[in-house]
């Protein structure tokens, strides 16, 4: 508590009120409120992976995990998302250095990475369903457009909210509210990371294996 | 093509979704329609427009948004409870020969509407509102952590209760119980609107809570009033951490749920499906891992008031401080590890029922604790028999007996005799009515004064206490009676005439809450009229000799709530500040920093909703419009910056000197 | 407000170029490793696959947590790790609970479709 007012006067009195507060600076809970949507985020995605878990061996009659799903575009897909993650790093550190036009680009390149696997992800899909293997075919089929769609809608918004914040940032500058938002953002992001190597391992891997 | 652009505009609205051959519901429209316009009217005529538009609509004001849920609850309750009495009447006549009142697929909405519209637009919005209110107060925080969001909460909830009471007279509700179980609640066995408009109200009453939880949460942790550390926090705010906590951990679950649901319905996957491999039992399981923890959120905050109100009207600090705190961390911890007990019928076995049977019954052990506490609260105190401990000892009789009648369904064999009885909607009752309510009733009648500045008219008040609490006991042990004869739940008809006279008495119960509510409304009504007799004014800010901070400061208190932030030396700050000759200070103000009203949570909710009923018709356009409105609304909405702005010195000074004078004419 | 005195700078130490580094360097190993296991069969039975990559998972989980999202059980008075732990907790509870409810009753309500669990 560095700047913690008195408890007690040069008297030894209690002292009730703070007579002599500042201004609290605005969005000091911002990022504590952001992980705790994060947290709340997880338990969506781990209801997802609860459906995942149980219905990952209901084929129906209709395709197996091992015959639609592609390891080496799922591994491409992958490294376009970690790479998305070391830039989005780099943006901040260009962030702390003030450095507002390494910022920008640094943004922008990881978007592009970012469209990347979404691009990725819908002609993987495309595939899947021209194959016949659409959400409808079966229960595991189901889990796994939901679960992976989801976490792909994820990083679609996660890619607005970039070009929105690089507006931002262009226009008003590194100040304090646009830090905040760039951390935010920067939780997302790494946040879906975590969540994709859950769905690597869980889904694609592991399917595989089955 | 003439036979599809109607279809491409409308979706499958057509004019037969007007229930115009149901003359309950048209002598309904009819009503609301004639209140609704002269309601308009009279706004429009006394020219309440702007008032309402600035001052409340907009306003970020943690207390006014508090208020507003309050008053959405109340519309809501009359609404829950006009259905509850349509199924009393209908179970008090249907025998034989006589069908009663009510068709079948009148009937099944009429169940349905009541238990959403309870759970989800009365007692959420209550103990919401109750927290919006306070807990800022509580802490000595001058609003809460994101107060734009706090406006948009309460708008997104409202707006779930706006699609509801659509459903009324624009097609139909869900026909499927209040939890929509798969399969009944596919496409298959309720292809119309209903089930689309229970998932569209849910899912954005939903956002609201989730992110009014997550508002509540930051500002217990980051904004409490320096020196009040955790273990000096007021008992009210620690089970509204406790109880946003679990809204946090556990409304991303029945969003998860209902999206899945969702696409069921729309897409066509098979998630909770017969066929293709899907899994009905998962729906029950999921959703009951949302709904326990759901009625541990309604129930914590009415511990809290209760807790509050026994130490306040027994003139003593409350006992056992810390073990109640430890019991509020319990359950909220517990309340994750019981929810099989909803569904042991399933059939998973002895070992899964077991487990969850004891975790169950565990969880009696710190609910326990707290009752042991408040009556040692009471042991020798000064017992003030104000209404708000009225209602309390009302309480913990009702609630008491609630709780053990869970223990009997707790134990698997007895629940695979009482599980979908009317001993359970018994039991639930008693304890949602007898524990949540009774709760948001003392707690309405406690800090009523502080939000307006005078008392409820206490001889009113009693009328409704002792119509509603025997009103209670006679409406639902007659279904304590009938679930342990084996009548189970949702019935609409019966063939047996001799269970005649039970469905009677229970109908007479409701007869006399029906008269305890009016009793309410007319107690609220007199205490209006009369709010400036010296009866019910209040110019102290403290009427009840209260403990807490929220006391320490006028009533209703300004919109910056304290002059000067408060230094928290004990646990029940305020009454420490009394004993230890606290000076109000009468000079020395500061401008003071506060959140701007904004309009954009309401734009935003309405947006929302206009997707909703957009989705639930499959009015594919105007869902695509309003989805891209709301994205690049708030899109937009992030370009403000400038969200604050400072209240001058003078203002502040002119505020405290009023409140000077009130304390002056109050002698105190 | 005492919170907004002492958390001035959010708690959060500053970022380092070396640090986004390492942890993606070894995130990059830690991903590669899994997907070479599962398409080479080099560990030969699935079971033995299975499990490594799974400790492969957490451990990157781990890495990221550090090096990207900067966890930290000071930051934010410990209130952020603590939001973790709860989270984990119950997801594990939730997630857990939920596969081994929904076993147990496919292996009574559903005998002989249960092992497969492919309902039907």
């Amino acid at each position: 508590m560095a700047n913690a007012p008195t408890m007690t006067d040069a008297q030894g009195l209690p002292v009730f009120l703070d007579m002599h507060e500042h201004d609290h600076e605005a969005g000091g809970s911002t990022m504590l409120g952001f992980w705790i949507y994060l947290m709340s985020d997880c338990l969506i995605f781990a209801m997802l992976f609860a459906a995942y878990g149980l219905f990952g061996t209901s084929y129906a009659g209709g395709p197996k995990a091992s015959e639609i799903f592609e390891l080496p575009l799922v591994a491409v897909n992958t490294s376009m998302l970690l790479l998305s993650s070391i830039t989005y790093g780099f943006a901040m550190i260009a962030m702390q250095d003030r450095k507002k036009s390494a910022v920008l680009i640094w943004l922008a390149i990881t978007g592009l990475f970012g469209a990347a696997f979404v691009g990725i992800e819908l002609s993987e899909f495309a595939h899947l369903i021209g194959e016949g293997a659409t959400p409808q075919r079966s229960a595991f089929l189901s889990s796994f457009f939901t679960l992976v769609s989801t976490h792909g809608l994820h990083v679609s918004f996660g890619i607005i909210w970039l070009i929105t914040l690089m507006v931002q940032v262009g226009r008003y500058g590194l100040t304090a509210a646009n830090q905040r938002r760039l951390m935010c953002l920067s939780l997302f992001w790494h946040f879906l990371d975590v969540i994709w190597i859950g769905v690597f391992t869980f889904v694609y891997l592991l399917g595989v294996l089955r | 093509m003439s036979l599809e652009l109607p279809k491409i505009i409308f979706g499958r609205f057509t004019l037969d979704a007007l229930p115009i051959h149901e003359p309950i519901l048209v002598g309904t429209f009819v009503g609301v329609a004639i209140g609704g316009i002269a309601l308009l009217t009279a706004l429009t005529y006394f020219k309440c427009w702007t008032y309402l538009w600035k001052e409340w609509f907009t306003s970020v004001d943690h207390k006014r948004i508090g208020v507003m849920y309050m008053v959405l609850g109340l519309v809501m309750f009359l609404r829950g409870f006009s259905d509850a009495i349509m199924m009393r009447a209908q179970q008090s006549m249907a025998f034989g020969a006589n069908q009663g009142f009510l068709p079948a697929h009148h009937y099944d909405q009429v169940f349905t509407a009541h238990g959403v519209i309870m759970i989800f637009f009365v007692a959420m919005p209550f103990v919401t509102g109750l927290m919006n209110f306070v807990v800022p107060l509580q802490i000595g925080a001058r609003d809460v952590s994101f107060p734009f969001l706090n406006n948009f909460s309460f708008w997104m909830t409202t707006m779930g209760a706006v699609i509801v009471m659509m459903s009324l007279f624009v097609g139909e509700f869900a026909r499927t119980g209040w939890l929509a179980m798969a399969p009944l609640s596919e496409l298959d066995y309720s292809p119309d609107v209903g089930v689309d408009y229970y998932i569209w109200a849910l899912q954005i009453a939903g956002v609201g809570t989730l992110l009014s939880g997550i508002n509540l949460v930051c500002t217990i942790v980051k904004m409490r009033a320096p020196g009040m550390n955790l273990m000096k926090m007021p008992v009210f705010t620690w089970t509204a951490l406790c109880t946003n906590v679990l809204i946090v951990a556990a409304f991303p679950i029945l969003t998860a749920v209902l999206v899945l649901l969702s696409l069921d319905r729309y897409v066509g996957t098979h998630f909770f499906t017969n066929s293709g491999g899907g899994n009905y039992m998962l729906y029950t399981n999921m959703i009951w891992i949302w709904g326990h923890p759901e009625v541990y959120i309604l129930i914590l905050p009415a511990f809290g008031v209760f807790s509050e109100v026994t130490s306040t009207f027994s003139s003593k600090r409350l006992f056992g401080y810390t073990s109640m705190v430890y019991a509020t961390l319990v359950i909220t911890i517990l309340s994750y590890l019981v929810w099989l007990h909803h569904f042991f019928t399933m059939g998973s076995g002895a070992s899964v029922n077991s487990f969850f049977g004891i975790t169950t019954m565990i969880i009696s052990i710190p609910t326990g604790a707290k009752l042991f506490n408040w009556l040692f609260t009471m042991f020798r105190g000064r017992i003030r028999f104000e209404l708000p401990m009225m209602w309390t000892v009302a309480f913990m009789l009702t609630f008491t007996i609630g709780g053990m009648t869970g223990v009997m369904l707790a134990v698997p064999p007895a629940d695979f005799v009482l599980h979908n009885s009317l001993f359970l909607v018994a039991h639930f009752h008693n304890v949602i009515i007898g524990g949540v309510l009774f709760g948001m009733f003392a707690g309405i009648n406690y800090w009523w004064p502080k939000a307006f500045g005078f008392k409820l008219d206490p001889f009113w008040g009693k009328v409704s206490f002792w119509l509603w609490v025997p009103g209670f006991w006679v409406a639902f042990t007659p279904l304590y009676v009938l679930g342990l004869m084996g009548v189970t739940r949702r019935l609409r008809h019966f063939d047996d005439p001799s269970l005649q006279i039970w469905f009677l008495i229970a109908a007479f119960g409701a007869a006399m809450i029906a008269a305890g509510i009016a009793a309410m409304l007319y107690q609220y009504y007199v205490s209006i009229r009369d709010r400036n007799t010296p009866r019910l004014r209040d110019f102290t800010g403290d009427p009840w000799g209260g403990r807490t901070l929220e006391w320490a400061t006028s009533s209703p208190p300004p919109a910056y709530n304290f002059a000067f932030t408060p230094i928290i030396h004990d646990l029940d700050a305020y009454a420490d500040m009394k004993e230890r000759g606290y000076a109000r200070p009468e000079a020395g103000f500061r401008p003071i920093l506060m959140p701007k009203n904004t309009p954009a949570g309401l734009i935003l909710a309405v947006l929302a909703a206009g997707f909703g009923v957009a989705m639930i018709w499959y009015v594919w356009w105007l869902a695509a419009l309003c989805f891209v409105s709301l994205v690049g609304y708030a899109i937009f909405h992030t370009f403000t910056y400038d969200r604050e702005f400072h209240i001058p010195e003078s203002e502040v000074r002119e505020t405290e000197a009023a409140r000077t004078q009130q304390l002056l004419a109050a002698g105190a | 407000m005492s919170a907004a005195h002492d958390h001035g700078h959010d708690g959060h130490p500053p970022v380092t170029r070396s640090g986004y580094l390492i942890g993606f360097g070894l995130s990059v190993v830690l991903t590669a490793i899994p997907f070479w296991l599962v398409m080479t069969g080099t560990l030969g039975s699935a079971a033995a696959t299975g499990y490594t990559i799974m400790g492969f998972a957490l451990v990157q989980v781990v890495v990221h947590a550090i090096f990207f999202l900067h966890l930290n059980p000071k930051a934010e008075s410990g209130w952020q790790f603590m939001a973790l732990i709860f989270t984990i907790v119950v997801v594990v509870i939730t997630l857990i609970g939920s596969l081994w409810v929904m076993y147990h009753m496919n292996v009574n309500m559903m005998p002989g479709t249960a092992d497969s669990a492919s309902g039907m």
